[in-house]
């Protein structure tokens, strides 16, 4: 097993696979009862968290919860990050208190590199700026496995802001690295330069929605900050939503077992419709609930829950 | 004054020949020469050059002694072979007055190891938006030619135009960091797959040749000088060599790091490689070495940079660009060029000598002429060890490389400011 989750492309196919296999076996343990393992016991896992995502954080902290792990949530308000402490500096505490793994959310991208260079235990990279979000990958690839029966072979469109999305860059490596076929389609000031040639190159990009969605068995939708239309990356909310958005008439030109996704926090009405979002094709809580087995899995695996 | 006999050296490449340097000058060059009195270094094996000159240094005095003062910074110079080397103006404060720049060439002269030559700043305190007083620190005793306000452009392009008109009254040049605002704002490196695929905010080419060919064209409309700093694209390449073809008076330096490293070294999020601009392809460093060697690039300039270790040890995004450069240039220079030895002192001494105004450096040792040189010995090879560096910083992006050539002598107005491979003082 590999010590670090920094990127989707950390994991080879067997290892992905291993996650999610193991994942499934935890997803048991929601089922019962007492949800709870023993397996971390002992062990300290720290929630090192400098941007504000509660979904995430969360899902973390109840993962490391029901491997019996004990929990450290080091949040980046009313700690000393606000009075300027180093990132360096923390990972030396981290490592002085014995974490043995450190889920990290950074605004940054590469920030959870560098603490892997400063700490002896496990880094999980929970998010860094606009780089990646591997978990978020392994939950989305283990839903669509739930859903769809396999990976191999899947079309999966990504559609939005993927130039500044850390789903979109981990989705594109863990999915080619187990068989599927991404599309990215937004407009082209919300892809990046080069993007085949950096992630993956059987990766197409496409800036038409419509021609796209006939041929998927997936579609994810991604956030889109309104925000962005203040850079011209487009003219207003109504003309994103208008191209890129997916209502009720798009879904149904979608072949009729393909699912929607979503990462969430959505912007309803932007990237996505209520219609859509509530409609049965959507897995966004079933994504939600998964992200915790997929967590359970990681945080086992990585701590070598499997060799005690 | 000691007198200094070199022995058997090989001045810029030719046969080897005795050289002696007597009361600041080189006093007799020839084989079989005798001076009693003179100390004796033996040269064999040893290349003799012009002493180096730097166009484009921080130094960081006066506001960041933690990271480099005038003296560390002129001992570094001195044991990269440098015996002049030009302070850019982005200090703090500024170095926008006659006040601040002749504090710098002040301290340059009480540390006495390399002529320092202040840059003053183009705009108040490098805001671009006034002009500083250029006369006045032309007049002062610094005597400013080189004016610059390196680390951000002049982008205003009415600004520019008046500051390039302006200092032809006292044969003035400005030194233009080629850098749109616009296009590179929050840019962390080089736009392309890396940065892709990093999720770091992409520095595209087109925002530094976008500048490069309004300002050719502005200094070509004015008739006045330009100089392009850290010039990194292989696109900047064709526009600095469709301008040259035209006539128009403009020079333009690589830096050592643009002709030997790319942005692949990104891959590992360690700012010791986030410099400004930033490292580029692989196609790009290829165009810049060609450049240098057919003349399109004028000039080797480090854009030595040195940071305290806070600014370097952190996330890539609050990391402050820039690399140490002064104790490695000519090293590099010898790795990509090869013993290209005239070519190396014309791209190393002598054209920025004669870019900078500085009479008395950038001239082949000859009888009568200044004794500013250095001993290089070809065929060392060392291991960079950040420790070891004289810079008072560590952010050099070449640690642990094995580089070729060693600076083992260089000598200042006939004073040697290193000797047998260490600094005098």
């Amino acid at each position: 097993m590999i010590k670090h989750l920094l990127s989707g492309g950390d994991l080879d196919a067997d290892t992905a696979t291993e996650i999610l296999d193991t994942a499934a076996e935890m997803a048991t343990v929601a089922g019962r009862e007492i949800k709870k393992l023993p397996a971390l016991r002992g062990r300290t896992v720290v929630n090192l968290f400098y941007e504000d995502s509660t979904r995430t954080r969360i899902s973390f902290e109840a993962a490391a919860k029901r491997l019996s792990a004990d929990v450290i949530n080091f949040s980046a308000k009313g700690s000393s990050v606000t009075k300027g402490e180093s990132l360096k500096d923390t990972a030396l505490t981290l490592q002085a208190m014995g974490a043995d793994a450190v889920v990290v959310r950074h605004p940054a991208s590469g920030a959870p590199h560098r603490l892997a260079n400063w700490v002896d235990g496990s880094v999980v990279n929970a998010g860094d700026g606009t780089h990646e979000h591997p978990t978020q990958a392994l939950l989305d690839a283990y839903t669509m496995r739930a859903r769809l029966g396999r990976l191999a072979g899947l079309s999966v469109a990504v559609v939005g802001d993927v130039l500044h999305s850390r789903v979109a860059r981990s989705n594109v490596l863990l999915l080619s690295t187990l068989g599927a076929k991404v599309t990215l389609v937004g407009p082209p000031t919300l892809i990046p330069v080069d993007i085949a040639g950096a992630l993956a190159p059987g990766t197409d990009v496409s800036y038409d929605l419509d021609s796209v969605l006939p041929n998927v068995d997936v579609v994810m939708m991604l956030r889109v900050q309104r925000e962005r239309m203040n850079d011209s990356y487009f003219p207003s909310a109504r003309e994103y939503a208008r191209r890129y958005g997916l209502d009720g008439p798009r879904m149904r030109r979608l072949p009729e077992h393909a699912i929607v996704m979503h990462p969430g926090p959505m912007n309803r009405g932007m990237e996505i419709t209520p219609e859509v979002a509530d409609s049965p094709r959507s897995t966004i809580v079933e994504q939600v609930t998964n992200g915790v087995s997929v967590r359970m899995a990681v945080l086992y695996l990585l701590l070598g829950g499997n060799n005690r | 004054m000691t007198a200094y006999l070199i022995t058997s050296v090989s001045v810029v490449g030719a046969a080897p020949t005795d050289l002696l340097i007597r009361d600041g000058v080189v006093a007799e060059v020839g084989t079989g020469l005798s001076a009693p009195d003179a100390t004796v270094i033996d040269g064999t094996g040893l290349v003799a050059l012009p002493g180096l000159v730097d166009l484009h240094t921080h130094l960081r005095e006066p506001g960041r002694e933690d990271a480099e003062t005038v003296e560390s910074g002129s001992r570094a110079a001195a044991m990269g072979g440098y015996t002049a080397v030009c302070a850019m103006a982005n200090t703090s404060p500024v170095a926008d007055t006659a006040g601040v720049v002749e504090q710098v060439w002040r301290l340059g002269r009480e540390a006495s190891l390399v002529d320092v030559q202040p840059i003053g700043a183009v705009t108040i305190g490098l805001a671009g938006e006034r002009l500083a007083e250029l006369g006045a620190m032309a007049d002062s005793a610094a005597r400013v030619r080189i004016f610059s306000d390196d680390g951000h452009c002049v982008a205003d392009p009415l600004l520019m135009r008046r500051a390039l008109e302006y200092v032809k009254a006292f044969d003035g040049i400005i030194a233009q960091h080629a850098e749109e605002p616009r296009l590179t704002e929050g840019a962390q490196m080089h736009e392309g797959e890396v940065s892709t695929r990093l999720g770091l905010i992409g520095w595209p080419a087109v925002a530094e040749e976008a500048i490069i060919a309004r300002d050719v064209l502005l200094a070509e409309h004015v008739g006045s000088r330009l100089h392009v700093c850290h010039v990194s694209t292989a696109g900047s390449v064709e526009v600095l060599r469709q301008a040259k073809a035209r006539g128009v008076r403009v020079t333009a330096e690589v830096t050592p790091h643009h002709l030997l490293l790319t942005d692949e070294r990104a891959e590992s999020y360690d700012p010791v490689f986030k410099v400004n601009p930033p490292l580029r392809t692989a196609t790009d460093v290829a165009a810049l070495r060609s450049a240098l060697a057919d003349g399109v690039i004028d000039v080797i300039a480090t854009d030595h940079a040195p940071h305290a270790v806070e600014d370097k040890e952190c996330e890539w995004a609050y990391a402050r660009p820039g690399m140490l450069g002064l104790e490695t240039a000519l090293s590099i220079a010898l790795d990509v060029l090869g013993p290209e030895w005239d070519l190396i002192a014309e791209r190393m001494s002598r054209t920025p000598a004669r870019i900078a105004g500085l009479t008395g450096h950038g001239v082949d040792p000859a009888p009568g002429a200044p004794a500013n040189l250095t001993l290089i010995d070809p065929a060392a090879r060392r291991t960079i060890e950040p420790a070891e560096l004289a810079s008072r910083s560590r952010n050099t992006p070449y640690a642990r490389m094995t580089l070729p050539g060693r600076i083992v002598a260089t000598f200042l107005r006939g004073e040697p400011t290193v000797l047998d491979g260490k600094a005098v003082k």
